[in-house]
């Protein structure tokens, strides 16, 4: 019988971050966004709760007064860049083929030829998901989760994750609460169970309810996140 | 489902390090993953399975460690762990606790190798 020498694997530490990539992408575009004075918004949500309606009327009010733009993903189709267009505010499409949701490498792609000095705000719309978009940093300042009214207020515990790696919760569609016999209370509470302290707006993009408030929300935050750039 | 594309970049990681070291097989790679990660255990474990196929890892093991969501209550002033990620309060006093101190881990923290 032939000895053979039997060679016991090593542990070896590596200590790296699986998101590492992803994450170097998107601390250089939070930077990016900082130096360029943009306050740069992300959505996310599941399919369907009005992301696209509420970032139409969202883009078309802030126009007014301010340059904004506009970054949607989905797995298909150019539709929802088609309907953004429709605010005259500069939108562009990423296309994820069959992949459930944005990385930082796709918005800094998606960005390449625009000039983010020229901006005050760029959203960027993910795609129509309320798992996987949670693990992914796309460099954005605040990322907002939407909550539609028909989707039942239990959606926050049914989803803690994204909930708790969002900023701000809003409420859409708004204009439906009685038509859908949706519990308002109950969901402003599961979100703060999955979030403490998380702001809350309620907003129809339908009627315009609430829009006033969100608008006067993201001027503060952009103020705020001037100061903090200004080192203030 | 994004565990394919996770289970593919940790393959990809644990392949480069292995080259920089000279192995000639990887046999385990040791993950945390914490609760708050995003990514279910179940499916990263058959996604982990497919991506190793025809590399050096094929036939390798995935060993995670499950990291629990831990909280700072500002009360009690004291690191705590939550019972549910659908209620982040302190199990002591009740006191929501907003900032989360572990439980987002995603990392590769060892490999075992044959040089």
């Amino acid at each position: 019988m032939t000895t053979q020498t039997h060679v016991a694997p090593r542990l070896v530490e590596v200590r790296q971050n699986v998101l590492k990539q992803n994450d170097i992408v998107a601390r250089a575009l939070r930077e990016r966004f900082r130096q360029a004075g943009v306050l740069a918004v992300s959505l996310v949500s599941s399919p369907g709760s009005g992301k696209t309606a509420f970032l139409e009327k969202a883009l078309t009010l802030l126009r007014a007064r301010y340059k904004v733009a506009a970054l949607v993903g989905d797995l298909a189709t150019e539709n929802d860049a088609a309907r953004l267009a429709r605010s005259q505010a500069p939108v562009k499409q990423i296309l994820t083929g069959t992949v459930c949701h944005l990385e930082a490498a796709m918005v800094q792609s998606a960005l390449d030829g625009w000039d983010l000095n020229q901006l005050d705000f760029l959203f960027i719309e993910n795609v129509g998901n309320l798992v996987c978009p949670s693990s992914y940093d796309l460099g954005e300042d605040l990322r907002f989760v939407l909550l539609s009214v028909t989707e039942g207020e239990d959606k926050p515990l049914k989803y803690p994750t994204i909930f708790n790696s969002a900023d701000v919760a809003i409420i859409t569609k708004a204009d439906l609460i009685a038509a859908v016999e949706f519990d308002e209370p109950a969901a402003r509470r599961n979100i703060q169970c999955v979030r403490p302290g998380m702001d809350i707006l309620k907003v129809s993009s339908k009627t315009g309810e609430g829009m006033t408030e969100f608008l006067e929300f993201l001027d503060r935050r952009r103020v705020q996140g001037k100061n903090v750039g200004a080192g203030l | 489902m994004h565990e394919l594309s996770i289970a593919m970049s940790i393959v990809e990681m644990a392949q480069e390090e292995a080259a920089r070291r000279g192995a000639i097989q990887i046999q385990a790679v040791h993950l945390r993953l914490g609760r708050l990660s995003g990514v279910v255990k179940e499916a990263l474990l058959s996604s982990y399975e497919m991506a190793c196929e025809a590399t050096l890892l094929q036939g390798s093991q995935l060993l995670i460690e499950e990291i629990p969501v831990e909280v700072f209550c500002p009360k009690c002033e004291q690191p705590r762990l939550v019972d549910s990620i659908q209620w982040f309060c302190c199990p002591e006093c009740g006191t929501p606790t907003p900032t989360v101190l572990h439980g987002k881990e995603l990392e590769v923290v060892a490999l075992e190798i044959t040089e």
